[in-house]
């Protein structure tokens, strides 16, 4: 029940020695996936993860490695029957979801 | 004094500056509902630039925001009472978090558009206020390095904004987290709706055939084959965003194949006078309701590439061969009159 998505299927990993604890992933993650403990992140719900991005692009120790996509099923069916990347095929222009 | 002096030449630049009231007329309220009902919802822009809300002066907060007239409204809406500059990105009428997602809501777009709306002559201070759901394409150190502006990023909702502003730009927890809750929901349904009722004609067509061949002349089970389809499409993408929650199993796919068993045998029942009255519709809309259940995840806000491909892999065999049931048994169903 609720917001919970798939199991074991996000891609996200976090790299504790290159972490400084600046806590901007706990500041841009939209599902409560990271917590400061200490002074490093730790992941708490990786199954909340989304893979929206948000963390690896505003890590600047790149410490976090996340599969950023769009987990949406009609991007991703365009992009299989054009052999592309999962896309909208908006990010050029008007013209799609 | 001196005329020529910095400031006067920066209140002249800023009374050019379109002014933009907080408080939303009639069009602005259709443009949104009809935006809802997917009508001109892509040509449903503003201008890129700078905008003025209240009378902003050189300290005044900048917030950021995609060019879709209902992500501007929606902010705008609730900067009543604040005095603050709107800088609007080139998002080609897509929301933030999409925009974001695909990058147009980017780095390189924040940064060309403070350096076009000469934000630096503007203010006095070097903070951007950036939606949450903006950090997928902006990466706020980048910016700072590119164009000596710190991003913060502000809450999810607009909504949140004046307690944002009140807790000296600070967010609760509450205010960083996506929620999707029942309202939520519902608004995305007219949409989901209209989008996927663009291939009722090709049922429509199928149908037809299908009650051609069979040798049906009475046109009574052709209309009723619609209807019950008519009805899965609704339920496909009126009554699963609602339900979502409630339906067990986490796959969207899953979730949609049990609503739509369940639409089979109601049907089943009013129409047919048993569950397994129509065991041909028994395998083939489920089918079509799960399909629409799962494209459903491109709307969710919690739904990851990797689990939206995880099901695509697990439900595309399952698809063909539930489809391909169906029409073996509307065959052996046909030839047996």
């Amino acid at each position: 029940m609720g917001k919970k998505y798939l199991k074991n299927v996000a891609q996200l990993k976090l790299d504790p020695d290159k972490c400084t604890g600046c806590g901007i992933c706990v500041v841009v993650c939209p599902h409560e996936v990271f917590r400061l403990e200490g002074n490093k992140a730790v992941i708490i719900n990786r199954d909340f993860c989304m893979e929206c991005g948000a963390c690896g692009r505003n890590c600047s120790f790149g410490a976090l490695d996340v599969r950023a996509g769009v987990g949406c099923a009609s991007a991703i069916i365009k992009g299989k029957i054009k052999g592309t990347e999962p896309d909208c095929g908006c990010s050029q222009g008007p013209g799609c979801c | 004094m001196d005329k020529g002096c910095s400031c006067c030449k920066n209140k002249n630049k800023a009374d050019d500056i379109k002014r933009v009231s907080p408080i939303l007329n009639i069009s602005d309220i259709t443009g949104g509902w009809k935006a809802r009902w997917n009508i001109g919802r892509l040509k449903y822009t503003v201008k890129p630039g700078l905008y003025k809300i209240g009378d902003p002066l050189g300290d005044s907060e900048v917030f950021v925001t995609a060019n879709y007239k209902m992500s501007f409204d929606r902010l705008r809406k609730n900067l009543k009472g604040i005095n603050a500059w709107i800088l609007v990105l080139e998002t080609f009428g897509i929301n933030v978090w999409c925009a974001a997602g695909k990058g147009t809501f980017g780095t390189d777009e924040l940064v060309n558009r403070i350096n076009k709306a000469g934000l630096k002559n503007m203010i006095s201070h070097q903070r951007l206020i950036v939606p949450q759901l903006g950090a997928p394409g902006i990466a706020a150190h980048e910016v700072k390095k590119r164009s000596g502006f710190n991003v913060i990023y502000g809450p999810v909702r607009a909504v949140d904004i004046p307690g944002f502003l009140k807790n000296g730009l600070k967010k609760d927890p509450e205010m960083r987290k996506v929620t999707f809750t029942f309202l939520e929901r519902l608004v995305l349904t007219p949409v989901e709706f209209v989008k996927a009722i663009k291939f009722f004609p090709i049922i429509v067509l199928i149908l037809f055939l299908i009650n051609k061949i069979s040798g049906n002349s009475m046109p009574g089970p052709f209309y009723r084959d619609l209807l019950i389809y008519f009805g899965a499409f609704v339920s496909g993408t009126v009554l699963f965003p609602i339900l979502l929650p409630f339906l067990p199993f986490r796959s969207f796919a899953l979730k949609g194949w049990q609503l739509g068993i369940v639409y089979s045998v109601i049907t089943n029942l009013i129409f047919y006078g048993s569950a397994l009255g129509n065991p041909a519709g028994l395998f083939i809309i489920p089918v079509l309701v799960s399909f629409l259940s799962y494209n459903f995840t491109g709307s969710s806000t919690y739904t990851s590439l990797s689990g939206v491909e995880k099901e695509l892999k697990l439900s595309l065999p399952l698809y063909g061969f539930s489809i391909l049931s169906g029409i073996i048994v509307l065959l052996i169903k046909t030839f047996q009159g």
